[in-house]
């Protein structure tokens, strides 16, 4: 049984099939179209929700945390326990279905600040928006907000009209007032009650295993006896490895935002499908003097708050990593398990030189983050393993005491600044004495068919001062260690220009450091 | 006027705004179309048995089940709805599908066993042009003699020529809400199709062709589009067609939604261009001749591609007089998709011919590219006359420029990008100033009409109708003010119903910016038909004289004394039996076009604006940051300002997403790779500039008799775009100390950046 808060209803879904997303749930199964498909494929955000959910706040109290996500690839079982909130929420209560002609007065401050300053032409993208800002306001004070926070908030969501000058003028607006309680923080009491009473809640200590949970052992999601159809949503290690064991067959979900294509792109049907989400064990940040441990089901905003203040230097390619909507969701296992060639976090934990254990009902491995790429889209994830965690050495991190030796530098080369997937990435880990470089480690994504180590490049680079001999002698290292191909996104040529070029713009940055080398620009 | 929202922005953020797929329930079945899997060649075998037996698949068609007209080309013949023989491009329709689910019929398709006998396709334009491989036969446009002053200019030292060829890519309409059609079986044999179209008429009529009907038995209806940016000028039509066959062959309500990917693949684009031009110039900058061949990408039929290709020949002057000229039009036929009308409709592509011209001189005579701009522009008589003899008058670019010139601080700004680009090694700044000029009013004559329906009901309330099309222009929420000021109403008081074909009749597209020239003179004449039998009645009801009376939002004062409200007024007349219903009818005065002379006056006006930008570019990657951007545009007496502005905005970014990231990109066998959001990129929100500043050009009622003396608005900002690309081209001019000519294409990707970065370099070196 799949139960969850839609706004204040509490809603039971028994027989949903795994693979429905929350998107067609919501204009198929209930008829409600104010979340429109733009895409379907988390590109474009006029599917936008929010998902609330109860977590523990610093000071121990319960409170609701406010995230988007795309509903055109989020499967409705992500929604367990949880709040969702869709457009035609937001409007207080009171006000009658039919939205008056007019009648500003009920709308919630992220549409009516979007009214107020014509941020709506064909209209289509605008829910989406509106949501996107309401989760903005939801991140509690940031006041005054940078144009680059109005950004991150609503990248991911794309508009064709308007040119988005007055998208970010409302959003201006209403973020510099001051907060007014809304209704849903009129409610929240109501809604943690509702949402404790209808399945765990998620509280960093362990979970409230609830009958609920022991019923999500069973299949769920078929009315049909004789199908396999389903999902499960183990709460704790224990029952995935046990479930897994027993499923080999089920697809193993993260955030699911690569995976879901599968079903909106491509066509095809997942018929059962073990959601992660719940596994609390698995999502989480653990920091030691030696090493910083990020669980595998970490979604991706829960990582770059917590680990770029240990490495602010990955911020850039966080910063750029989808959209918002994408990086609530998306977890840093999935970007691994997916193992796109191109996808941002492996080049960078590479490296790094992280590791990642992997975990089954018969044990744990540890293997480093290169070799857990065998080929394209191929890993040395075992059918009955899973990621569990990934470990970062601290030594790969600037501590004061290490500032003057390491250097870590993240590069992304894309088409449009943000929300686009690389053409080139490239991750450098360096250790210097004095100017001279003593130890690099390297990961690049886009130029070969996995997140690769630069191997002769690295060579090169040990021992030697990065000067214009060793420069170009990088360059044509670099050019032994990949031969990329053409593809939509970039040529060959301009990958193997635009790698060695990157050694420039690294040298630059190690040597002279009042040298501009980059055109972006994010307020961090 | 005073500014309004647009007259759905409630409802568009609250998710109450209804698109066509939003009313669709479980009630409806769902189409799915079939396509070639190949770009040219014959089909051989079609076995869709598996198609047939899929789940949920209920009705399966191909060419020979069309009961009417198999081919929807809007003007020339060329876009058959569904083929059984010849494939002319990867994605054509072969057969279309009905399923219980979209899911089912989308999935179904997937099943067919089509077999082709391959043919070698023509895919690039290039190989077009070299091999005369046309959809319509070239044009040419001259005036004076080019060839003559070029041959002779080559034999003259103090004037100068220059020669060169630049490509720019097509472009992806990427409105946010896909194609999408819904039918409905009526009584007698009829369908009511509710369509995201912006020329309802057109679909009626194919529709009807299609089905075998006649038009009366065929309703088209459109509240709106969640945008159309021309992509659904004649696009939108083959989705009509098939919901409506589907319906009536079945008898059941049928929606045909394209998935985002069938959309990208499956419907037209803005046209590749490939420009080569040849000019001559005196030492001060001065054209003194200019020859253009002008090669548009046109894919596999003519859909509009002449009337966009002479657009781009009537724009490749843009502000600026050419002694002698002489422009050749091509239409290049490809084994692609159909290109289509996108906003602008050609004429960015011709004008960005003009723009590389001006700075492949500027940059010959080492002067700033702003000055060689004015040098050339449009002025008194004498070098008032465009290539094809409509005489400038009224040209507002001069003026704009010099006040842009000075808010924008340009000289200054320019000086500083020097001085940046001096200190700095591989950052490069870059900045350029652009006009624009555009010619309103549709070059195919008979097109400029258009029809509006008034009510004026007892208790005082308006219900509108015109022949627009509503897709976030804010068409509806101009001409309801148009109609609230001319009948003297509140706006609150007038009802915005969606287009529909049964109440006014034989419209055109909504397109070429024409929406609220023509439609609100429309309702506006229908509403001076309403005022005029009000007045009529009043007069005659209380002896007095016409300006005895005095309408407001409240009704009317008769004589400084009776006031009757809008009800009461209402009632009045329709029990004194007075017609409170009325058309109104407008026909652009004025404007003819002899395309055989290429001599006329096609345009009623021309719309303005000039735009400065500044860029800032990674000589080592080629990414690029749009710092500023300072705009002034004409829109006339503004109907209302922020939609002007939003127009402008809109307008303006989408030109920079075509000029700089939005990419098209076929494989070897001619099928469209960048094929989705995640790899065709239209400008994010992190693109818009920092410094963003927009005007409309202060006290400037159109002359010509416009509505309300205002002007268009909906294409000309796009071509403001060109500041960003020149700017961009000024920018990697400084990686060589400004030695050589950036022969820059567009869109100008980080790629294409780096790659004529490169290519300055090399030769700065030879």
């Amino acid at each position: 049984m799949l139960r969850f808060l839609h706004h204040n209803q509490l809603v039971e879904e028994p027989s949903l099939p795994a693979d429905l997303t929350v998107l067609d749930y919501l204009r198929e199964r209930r008829g409600q179209c104010g979340t429109k498909e733009g895409c379907a494929s988390g590109d474009c955000g006029a599917c936008t929700v929010v998902i609330a959910e109860c977590i523990l706040a610093g000071d121990g109290s319960e409170t609701l945390s406010y995230r988007t996500a795309n509903s055109c690839i989020t499967f409705a079982g992500a929604l367990h326990g949880k709040q969702l909130i869709t457009v035609e929420n937001l409007t207080a209560e009171s006000s009658s279905a039919k939205t008056r002609k007019n009648s500003k007065g009920k709308l919630h401050l992220s549409q009516k600040t979007m009214v107020e300053h014509h941020a709506s032409q064909c209209g289509f993208c605008t829910p989406g928006f509106v949501m996107s800002l309401f989760a903005a306001l939801k991140m509690g004070d940031n006041k005054p907000v940078s144009r680059s926070f109005i950004d991150e908030q609503l990248g991911g969501n794309l508009c064709r009209c308007t040119g988005y000058r007055p998208i970010i003028d409302a959003a201006k607006n209403a973020l510099n007032q001051l907060y007014v309680d809304d209704h849903f923080d009129l409610d929240a009491a109501q809604t943690i009650e509702s949402l404790k009473s209808i399945s765990s809640i998620v509280n960093g200590t362990g979970v409230d295993d609830t009958d609920l949970d022991k019923a999500s052992l069973e299949k769920t999601g078929t009315n049909n006896e004789d199908s396999d159809n389903g999902f499960f949503r183990p709460v704790s290690l224990n029952e995935l490895y046990s479930i897994r064991k027993n499923h080999l067959d089920a697809a193993l979900v993260g955030g699911g935002t690569d995976l879901a294509l599968i079903v909106t792109q491509q066509l095809k049907t997942i018929n059962k499908i073990i959601l992660l989400g719940g596994v609390s064990e698995l999502s989480f940040i653990d920091v030691t003097a030696d090493a910083i441990t990020v669980g595998a089901g970490t979604c991706l905003t829960e990582f770059r708050n917590t680990f770029v203040p240990y490495c602010p230097e990955l911020d850039v390619l966080l910063v750029r990593f989808a959209g918002t909507q994408v990086r609530n969701q998306a977890t840093v296992g999935g970007n691994f398990a997916n193992a796109s060639p191109v996808g941002d976090l492996p080049p960078a934990f590479i490296a790094l030189n992280a590791s990642i254990v992997l975990a089954s009902a018969s044990g744990e491995r540890i293997v480093t983050a290169q070799e857990f790429f065998v080929s394209y889209k191929k890993t040395l994830l075992q059918p009955d393993e899973i990621i569990k965690e990934f470990i970062i050495p601290r030594s790969s991190l600037n501590q004061p005491e290490s500032s003057n030796r390491i250097r870590n530098r993240f590069y992304k080369i894309s088409k449009r600044l943000d929300d686009d997937i690389s053409a080139v990435c490239a991750a450098f880990h360096l250790e210097l004495e004095g100017t001279k470089i003593v130890k690099a480690c390297t990961g690049f994504g886009g130029m070969a068919e996995i997140p690769k180590r630069a191997e002769m490049l690295e060579a090169t680079l040990t021992g030697r001062v990065l000067d214009e001999k060793c420069l170009a002698d990088a360059a044509s290292a670099l050019r032994k260690d990949f031969q990329p191909i053409d593809d939509v996104r970039a040529t060959a040529d301009y990958r193997n220009k635009v790698s060695a070029n990157l050694l420039v713009r690294l040298a630059a940055e190690l040597y002279s450091q009042d040298i501009a080398t980059t055109v972006v620009h994010h307020g961090h | 006027m005073a500014t309004k929202e647009h007259e759905s922005a409630i409802k568009h953020v609250s998710g109450a705004a209804p698109y066509v797929d939003d009313t669709v329930d479980a009630s409806y079945y769902h189409i799915a179309i079939g396509g070639s899997e190949i770009a040219y060649g014959s089909i051989t075998s079609i076995d869709l048995t598996e198609v047939r037996n899929s789940a949920g698949v209920v009705d399966v068609i191909l060419v020979d089940d069309i009961p009417g007209h198999v081919d929807i080309g809007p003007v020339f013949k060329g876009d058959p709805l569904l083929t059984s023989s010849e494939v002319e491009f990867y994605g054509q329709a072969i057969f279309a599908v009905l399923a219980k689910t979209q899911f089912q019929a989308r999935r179904s398709v997937k099943k067919a066993k089509i077999q082709y006998k391959e043919s070698a396709p023509v895919l690039e334009l290039t190989d077009a042009i070299a091999n005369k491989f046309y959809v319509r036969p070239p044009h040419r446009m001259q005036r004076g003699d080019a060839e003559g002053a070029l041959k002779a200019a080559a034999r003259t030292p103090e004037v100068n020529t220059r020669s060169g060829s630049m490509r720019v890519g097509g472009q992806e309409h990427f409105y946010l809400e896909g194609q999408v059609a819904t039918a409905m079986p009526d009584e007698d044999n009829g369908v009511h199709v509710v369509s995201s179209n912006q020329n309802p008429t057109e679909a009626q009529k194919l529709v009807a062709e299609v089905l075998g009907l006649s038009m009366n038995d065929v309703l088209l209806e459109t509240r709106r589009l969640g945008g159309g940016f021309g992509g659904k000028e004649t696009q939108a039509n083959a989705c009509c067609c098939f919901a409506a066959l589907f319906a009536l062959r079945n008898n059941c309500k049928t929606v045909c939604r394209l998935s985002r990917r069938d959309d990208i693949v499956l419907t037209g684009k803005r046209h590749e261009f490939i420009n080569d031009y040849e000019v001559s110039f005196a030492q001060d900058g001065a054209i003194t001749a200019v020859k253009y061949q002008l090669a548009g990408k046109c894919g596999s039929s003519p859909d509009l591609s002449d009337a966009i290709v002479d657009r781009a020949m009537f724009h490749c002057d843009n502000a600026y007089y050419y002694p002698n000229v002489l422009i050749d039009g091509l239409r290049c036929k490809t084994h692609t998709v159909s290109n289509t009308a996108f906003r602008g409709f050609g004429g960015p592509q011709g004008m960005i011919a003009a723009e590389t011209v001006i700075d492949e001189i500027a940059f010959a005579l080492k002067l700033d590219p702003l000055d060689v701009r004015k040098r050339n522009f449009y002025s008194e008589s004498g070098t008032d006359l465009t290539p094809y003899y409509q005489v400038m008058t009224d040209f507002t670019v001069p003026r704009m420029v010099g006040v842009l010139e000075a808010s924008s601080e340009y000289r200054l700004r320019r000086q500083a990008t020097r001085d940046f680009n001096n200190a700095n090694r591989f950052l490069k700044k870059g900045i350029a100033l652009t006009p624009v000029k555009f010619g309103i009013s549709f070059t195919a004559t008979h097109l400029n009409q258009a029809g509006a329906l008034l009510h004026l009901y007892t208790d005082g309330t308006v219900h509108l109708n015109h022949g627009g099309t509503e897709m976030g222009q804010g068409l509806f929420t101009k001409v309801a003010q148009i109609v609230a000021a001319e009948l003297g109403v509140a706006f609150e008081s007038i009802k915005i119903s969606a287009t529909r074909t049964d109440k006014v009749p034989n419209t055109s597209a909504t397109a070429a910016s024409s929406g609220s020239d023509l439609n609100g003179m429309a309702a506006l004449l229908a509403a001076r038909e309403i005022k005029k039998r009000l007045t009529d009645f009043l007069t005659q009801e209380h002896g007095c004289t016409a300006d005895q009376l005095f309408f407001s939002t409240d009704g009317v004062r008769i004589a400084g004394k009776e006031r009757l409200s809008w009800q009461e007024l209402a009632t009045a007349a329709w029990v004194a039996r007075v017609s409170l219903s009325a058309t109104g009818f407008y026909k652009t005065p004025d404007i003819y076009y002899d395309r055989e002379s290429a001599r006329g006056r096609p345009f009623l006006y021309y719309a303005n604006g000039a735009a400065v930008s500044e860029v800032l570019i990674d000589t080592l990657t080629g990414e690029m940051k749009l710092l500023r951007t300072d705009i002034i545009h004409d829109v006339g007496s503004s109907l209302n300002d922020d939609i002007d502005i939003g127009q402008i905005e809109g307008g303006f970014i989408q030109g920079v997403g075509w000029l700089t990231t939005e990419e098209l990109k076929w494989n070897a066998n001619g099928r469209l790779l960048s094929d989705g959001p995640a790899t065709y990129k239209i400008p994010a929100i992190g693109d818009v500039p920092e410094e963003f500043y927009v005007e409309l050009l202060a006290d400037s009622p159109n002359p010509a008799p416009t509505v309300m003396r205002s002007k268009a608005v909906g294409e000309p900002p796009l071509m403001l775009a060109f500041s960003v690309w020149c700017a961009i081209r000024d920018a990697i001019a400084a990686t060589v100390n400004y030695k050589v000519f950036p022969k820059l294409n567009a869109p100008a990707t980080a790629e294409e950046i780096l790659r004529c970065v490169d290519e300055v370099k090399a030769s700065a070196v030879t």
